[in-house]
């Protein structure tokens, strides 16, 4: 059986029709709209109209020509800080994203004393440098415009007033005084130690911890198992045998940058030795670390239960049984597998019950990975809430006896299953006081609102555990009248200290001196390097009883509704951000909306046509109602193969109140909801019942944008076991290539087989390159918002997504692996990331009429708008469809001030006008010119890095070396998949990484003969399964098959067709 | 220093022959001076203490009485004198507990502070005869060769019409003596060849007009705005020789040369309170300016009391808001520091004569041909083992054409600095 590589069910089931949809790049009709024979002068824009507008332009331009040179003022500092201090050149500091317990010690770049860029910290060896999307994406929420700009005070009439902090502290402390009742304080989890500190310091507060998406049953069950209320830290890079019940670590799951970082270490292969970990997967719908497994068994949620107790009988002998014959199967290799590797092999789960993650931990004891895979020693702190806790307190609150409720970072009003509940209970709290950053669903309902500083402009500190430290310093005077919540505590207590003084008390005290906090300071993170692993005190007491509880739980019929967090919004505290909210989803490839994820079964049970043109080529999809009890939920659905039958997939964070922020608003609906709470959350619901609505809703799904015109040799992807047989694949057939090329004594293909002079003689000292190792990739997207803060990437909004007019520089396309014969049963899936490949012999070059886009002697694509007059022959040019054009003015660049009212080609979206806003625009990247429309922009390599590493060295005095320049993907990148420098210098990473790989190393579309500057390194999946494509036809294949048809062996074609 | 008069020929000439004379006399005196502006000045007149002591004669003033060696020894070891000696301890009781910048033999060499004290020991100048110094030579009026070309044109083309006219005219009186019939003859407006060259020339040069207005569209060579404050370079780098970096020291470390802060100002005219001794100053229209009333603008910007110096809190100044002349468009990058620093382009290469300007103006076009030319002459230095920049080792294939004599010099260009990613991007 062969492979077969897809994306979308069209090209899969009906290949010609998909050949006709990629002929033609833009299935829009012309922009006129109204246009029609009959009533010409009737429509909306006739010839009339036409030749208005052209009079108006061609008067526009003179006049804008004529106008006079604007006088520009240049103005310096009053009193310039300190010496190193210098205009024009950006300073890094190090600090930390802390969001809802997540940590990622980040570094700021700061130019002219505005943060704009996130980077990882390359001192911390828990993320090894690695970011999020989120993480990335921070920045932009720093100058949201939807934060709060001071204290509020509600008035009875529910009118907002502003306040000062001096007298809101006088009202809020009155209040507190004649409320009686109990204070208490909700929050997110905190991983502040000082924090804490200050909190257990506040005379009579009471401190309760919730988490949007709780961790609670896995709390729970740490301590039944003598570990304590304790999450341990996981060593994703000592295990051989990984198997996740459910556990979304590489995209959502705890801490998925340090996890990711880790995974990828066991992920990358020595070619001399050959070896991976193995990673089984079992889940209910297609979550992207299941995509990245090497076997994926899809089950019902709540069959997790049972599943985790079928691989604990298993490990102990006993086979597995009521479950499907395939996850049977699955669950009886993947014990063998995890037996065989004791000590080197690890189990996570994602759910929330308490009796599963007992059990859980029993297989773990069994497997040897307390102490080796499971660390004891430092447990972490990334989530600490109890579900119980909010419960307790919500009955508190209805019984009256809270006096005063003080809330930072927990917002139960829009993330607590029974939110009605917890809104009515909160009337009867006396006193109200939200630190929200924003006026979320939770801040709206309280009286006192003292907003809080953005964690860029905070000081702080992050624990990730005990003796592993990261810290927050302000890298921007606050911006508006908001506080550290942690000020107000410490004034509330009676403390006259705000909290940076206590903060730098508390660390000097910690480290010993002040020049030790600020060393500190300096490297952001603090951390305990000889700390030796734990395996802690397991006490398997409690497993009798889990065990005896799931075999309890109800056997449920029918389908089941699973809520899963999105990559990029999570949760959804930071859904106001729209570099986030335009972020395709990696494996939906969907953005600014959330959806129902069901299978192909369904699908069919529905009577809805996944296969037709209607359902793959055009942004309407058929909208279903979801009813779990007296819960309904009307969505659109998104068809894909690999998800269990009777699973449909809803992520959370959607749906937010208009307040909350302006990309978020109305984008969406609320899933939270549908959880159901028993001593724990539980983010799954039986019994749901499912109905096509006959209706339709349009998504803006990116995954069938750029065609490669039915190429195919774009991914390259085996099995380990083919991989150790035939190992000499991708070379051979390169060099088959080179000879079909050019048959000639030298042999020198990349100097003679082409018409432009040699590119190696072109380029002698410098030639950038970058390689990226498919194996490593997870599809995280942290790169792609890396590059829209680096490059002034606009956001176009979802409108403008839908006809094609993204503008991401970087796309991370996904591919399912199928069996040719059964597109539903998913092998794996591929992330490529995509973006400009720097062709030395760019076919986009030659094209351009007027030059703009040429060949640099380092190698790169120069794109240069200035130059460019819009013609696009480029971008039809372009075999991997890498070049944007800026359609409209997306980002207030141009002189006419009036393109962004497209008042012909329909109105753009609300959010490219809020990221045109001036406090938005703060965000831009000075050394990157911000295009206007009617150009093509693309991946430059972030060349402004380029120059900025040579000019370094110049001033240094000093040779570049090889790794000097690093690219914003490159950076963000959790596994270090993407590797850029100088390929000309051997010692450079790019160099050794491309000498290392021979035989995994491969150019997409390599016939083309347009050698690319960017090589990959190909996706081996950690099976025994014979790939016959791969043993039997090589790399060829494709070629091969392409020039048979070409001359005319028809024959062939008919029996490969279909 | 009154400003020279066109016809003071003789006084120039005066000047000239004085200079060449003294020449070999005051070669080390210069060398002193210009050492003593780089190094002392931004602290030390000769003639006033300024954030230090005033420096004429200091070597034969306390506590060194002539005592080279011992001045030396300050110089080198300042930090620990002014911990052990008392008349130290005393000047930075004086001047407000600053204590002087040490300089090492290598920061200073011995010569070159023997030269400086030289120069703080030449006597006080007598007053200057009007002219002497402003007696510079007056660069000769260009001949604009183009303007007489035009005009000997023009001549020549009415006299080519009026030669065609007389004779036309006589060909019609010698018609008439003969009685030929003709007919009339047609008046030169309406002559079809006439108006045929006329509307050509008109759409050549109109269309000459319009492309060249059009490609020069935000060129501003010449530009020369007022500022806020009249601030004369001519007086500060150019009289005073303080060194552009002094004041626009991003220049060598980042991408904008930077306008100096108040706080910078304010270094100097903390004591500098007054505009006395300098050339007088003129507006554009032959105003002349106080140069005492600028200095207080800054004052009032920097929110500075001279009579009060000590309450000066320079956190409560206020930024002035100067008038930028230069200006490129968005789409270009431009790197000061990368021209300044690695390159090692003089300031003036591009600024023009800014130490014979008063109010500043654009002396280049700032046009990418402008850019693009440089760039195609300017050479690298490529002698990376001793004067070049390291960087350029890595340029093997050039180094080795440089050997063989293949090449004669690296420009910029040679490089890759024509590539359009290396300012666009």
């Amino acid at each position: 059986m062969s492979n077969k590589y897809w994306q979308h069910f069209g090209e899969e089931t009906n290949p010609e029709e998909a050949k006709k949809f990629t002929n033609d790049e833009f299935q829009e009709e012309l922009p006129f709209e109204g246009f029609d024979d009959e009533k010409i002068i009737d429509a909306k824009a006739p010839r009339r109209d036409f030749l208005k507008y052209l009079g108006f332009s061609t008067a526009a331009a003179t006049l804008a020509a004529s106008c006079k040179t604007p006088v520009r003022k240049a103005v310096p500092y009053a009193d310039k800080p300190s010496a190193d201090i210098i205009p024009g050149e950006a300073k890094y500091y190090a600090t930390t994203y802390v969001q809802d317990g997540d940590i990622v010690p980040v570094v700021a770049k700061v130019r002219d004393g505005r943060p704009i860029k996130i980077e990882g910290n390359d001192k911390c060896q828990w993320t090894g440098g690695g970011t999020s999307s989120r993480a990335q994406a921070s920045v932009l929420d720093l100058y949201d415009t939807y934060r709060l700009r001071f204290p509020l005070k509600k008035s009875k009439e529910g009118k907002y007033s502003e306040s000062s902090f001096e007298q809101m502290d006088k009202m809020i402390g009155d209040a507190i005084k004649t409320a009686g009742g109990t204070t208490v304080l909700l929050t997110s989890s905190i991983v502040s130690p000082s924090t804490k500190k200050l909190i257990s310091e506040f005379p009579g507060l009471k401190h309760i911890q919730y988490d949007s998406v709780s961790y609670s049953g896995m709390l729970l069950a740490n301590d039944a198992c003598g570990f304590g209320k304790n999450i341990p830290a996981y060593d994703f890079g000592a295990a051989k045998v990984i198997v996740s019940l459910d556990a979304d670590f590489l995209g959502t799951w705890l801490s998925p940058v340090e996890f990711a970082a880790a995974y990828a270490q066991q992920r990358k292969i020595d070619e001399k030795n050959p070896s991976m970990s193995k990673h089984y997967h079992f889940e209910g719908s297609l979550s992207m670390t299941g995509a990245n497994a090497d076997e994926r068994f899809t089950h019902k949620p709540s069959e997790a239960a049972t599943v985790a107790l079928a691989l604990l009988n298993a490990v102990n002998g006993t086979d597995a049984s009521g479950l499907s014959a395939a996850v049977n199967a699955g669950i009886k290799k993947a014990a063998a597998d995890l037996l065989a590797h004791k000590g080197e092999a690890l189990v996570v789960s994602g759910s929330n019950d308490k009796n599963v993650q007992v059990i859980v931990n029993a297989i773990n004891n069994t497997i040897g990975a307390f102490g080796t895979t499971i660390n004891w020693s430092a447990p972490v702190n990334y989530r600490q809430g109890i579900d119980g806790d909010l419960a307790q307190l919500i009955t508190d609150m209805e019984a009256g006896t809270v006096g005063t409720l003080l809330i930072h970072g927990a917002n139960p009003a829009y993330t607590w299953y029974d939110a009605d509940k917890f809104k009515a209970a909160l009337k009867k709290v006396k006193v109200t006081v939200s630190f929200g950053e924003r006026m979320d669903e939770t801040t709206a309902l309280c009286e006192y609102v003292i907003p809080n500083h953005h964690f860029l402009e905070s000081w702080g500190d992050a624990e990730r555990t005990k003796g592993s430290v990261s810290f927050i310093q302000p890298t921007i005077y606050p911006l508006f009248k908001t506080r550290p919540y942690q000020t107000s505590l410490l004034l509330w207590s009676g403390k006259t200290t705000n909290y940076e003084d206590y903060l730098k008390t508390y660390w000097t005290g910690v480290l010993g001196s002040e020049d030790a906090f600020h060393a500190a300071l300096q490297d952001g993170v603090k951390e305990d390097a000889t700390a030796a692993k734990g395996a802690g005190s397991y006490n398997g007491g409690a497993v009798a009883a889990a065990t005896t509880a799931v075999n309890g739980y109800p056997k449920s019929t029918g389908d089941e509704l699973v809520l899963y967090q999105k990559v990029s919004i999570g949760t959804g505290s930071q859904a106001g951000n729209p570099w986030l909210q335009e972020l395709p989803d990696p494996v939906s490839k969907a953005t600014w909306d959330n959806y129902a994820m069901i299978s192909t079964a369904k699908a069919k049970e529905l009577g809805i046509n996944y296969t037709g043109n209607d359902y793959n080529y055009y942004p309407e999809k058929p909208t279903i109602k979801i009813t779990v009890g007296n819960k309904e939920l009307v969505l659109p659905v998104l068809v894909f193969p690999g998800i269990n039958a009777n699973t449909i997939a809803v992520a959370v964070g959607y749906g937010r109140s208009k307040s909350f922020g302006r990309a978020s608003a109305g984008v969406g609906k609320n899933a939270y909801p549908f959880a159901s709470f028993n001593e724990t959350v539980s983010y799954f619901a039986t019994g749901a019942k499912v109905a096509n609505q006959h209706k339709s809703y349009k998504i803006a799904q990116m995954q069938k944008h750029n065609s490669y015109e039915d190429r195919k040799e774009v991914v390259r992807e085996t099995t380990l076991a083919s991989f150790k047989a035939m190992p000499m694949v991708l070379p051979d057939y390169s060099e088959e290539l080179q000879n079909a090329f050019y048959q000639n004594a030298n042999h020198d293909y990349r100097a003679n087989a082409t018409l432009f002079p040699d590119p190696n003689t072109r380029s002698h000292e410098i030639k950038w390159g970058m390689t990226v190792d498919m194996n490593s990739c997870t599809g995280c997207n942290a790169c792609v918002v890396a590059c829209h803060a680096e490059n002034n990437v606009p956001v176009v909004g979802k409108r403008e997504v839908m006809r094609f007019h993204d503008m991401h520089w970087l796309r991370i396309d996904r591919y399912f692996i199928t069996d040719e014969k059964n597109p539903d049963n998913l092998k794996g899936v591929v992330f490529q990331p995509m973006m400009c490949q720097h062709c030395d012999n760019a076919p986009c070059e030659n094209v351009c009429p007027v030059a703009a886009t040429n060949h640099s002697s380092e190698g790169l694509n120069q794109m240069t708008y200035n130059r460019c007059i819009g013609t696009r022959y480029c971008a039809n040019n372009c075999p991997y469809k890498v070049r944007r054009f800026n359609w409209a003015d997306y980002t207030g660049a141009d002189s006419f001030k009036h393109n962004q009212d497209q008042q012909i080609v329909g109105k753009l979206d609300d959010v490219v006008f809020q990221m045109n806003d001036d406090l938005t625009r703060m965000v831009l990247n000075p050394d990157v010119t911000v295009r206007s429309r009617g150009v093509i922009e693309k991946c430059s390599f972030c060349v402004q890095r380029l120059q900025a590493a040579k000019l370094t060295a110049k001033k240094e005095n000093r040779v570049l070396g090889g790794n000097d320049a690093k690219t914003a993907c490159q950076t963000a990148c959790p596994t270090h998949a993407i590797v850029f420098g100088n390929s000309h210098d051997k010692t450079s990473d790019v160099a050794m990484v491309r000498a290392n790989n021979k035989q995994r190393r491969f150019d997409v579309l390599e016939s083309l003969h347009v050698l690319p500057n960017v090589t990959y390194l190909a996706k081996v999946r950690n099976t025994e399964e014979k790939d016959a494509k791969w043993e039997k036809e090589g790399a060829n294949y494709e070629y091969i098959k392409a020039h048979e048809s070409h001359e005319g062996k028809s024959e062939h074609e008919t029996k490969e067709g279909h | 220093m009154i400003p020279c008069k066109p016809n003071s020929q003789r006084l120039t000439l005066l000047t000239l022959l004085f200079c060449v004379f003294s020449t070999l006399n005051i070669v080390s005196a210069q060398d002193g001076k210009a050492l003593f502006m780089s190094k002392c000045a931004s602290c030390h007149a000769l003639d006033k203490d300024l954030a230090g002591p005033k420096l004429r004669g200091i070597l034969d003033a306390e506590p060194y009485g002539g005592d080279f060696a011992k001045l030396s020894h300050w110089v080198r070891n300042v930090n620990k004198l002014v911990a052990t000696d008392k008349h130290y301890q005393d000047l930075k009781t004086k001047f407000g507990g600053s204590v002087m910048t040490e300089f090492s033999v290598d920061a200073l060499p011995e010569k070159d502070l023997e030269a400086i004290i030289k120069y703080t020991s030449t006597p006080v100048a007598t007053p200057t005869t009007p002219g002497g110094e402003g007696g510079t030579v007056e660069a000769p009026k260009g001949n604009n060769n183009g303007v007489i070309f035009g005009v000997i044109a023009l001549i020549l083309a009415i006299i080519t019409l009026i030669l065609m006219q007389v004779n036309s005219n006589l060909k019609k009186m010698s018609d008439d003596a003969e009685g030929i019939q003709r007919p009339d003859p047609v008046p030169f407006y309406r002559n079809k060849v006439y108006i045929a060259l006329v509307v050509l020339l008109g759409f050549v040069g109109l269309g000459y007009f319009v492309s060249k207005g059009a490609i020069g569209l935000g060129n501003q060579k010449n530009y020369e705005p007022v500022q806020p404050i009249y601030y004369s370079h001519k007086v500060h780098a150019g009289i005073n020789q303080i060194n552009c970096l002094y004041c626009h020291g991003s220049a060598w470390d980042s991408k904008t040369a930077g306008i100096p802060s108040v706080n910078i100002c304010m270094n100097c005219h903390k004591a500098v309170n007054e505009y006395t001794k300098g050339p007088k100053l003129y507006k554009e229209n032959g105003e002349e300016i106080n140069g005492t009333e600028e200095i207080a603008k800054l004052y009032k910007a920097a929110g500075f009391n001279p009579q009060s110096p000590a309450t000066w809190d320079p956190s409560k100044a206020t930024p002035i808001e100067w008038v930028k002349i230069h200006n490129l468009p968005d789409h270009v990058y431009f790197n000061h520091s990368q021209h300044v620093n690695a390159g090692k382009v003089q300031c003036q290469t591009c600024h023009g004569e800014i130490t014979a300007m008063d109010e500043v103006k654009q002396v280049s076009e700032l046009s990418m041909g402008w850019c693009v030319n440089c760039h195609r002459e300017t050479k690298v230095n490529f002698n990376y083992d001793s004067t070049g920049n390291k960087f350029y080792s890595i340029y093997e294939k050039f180094h080795n054409d440089i050997k063989n004599k293949k090449l004669d010099s690296v420009t910029v260009k040679t490089i890759g600095g024509l590539e359009c990613q290396k300012c666009h991007y």
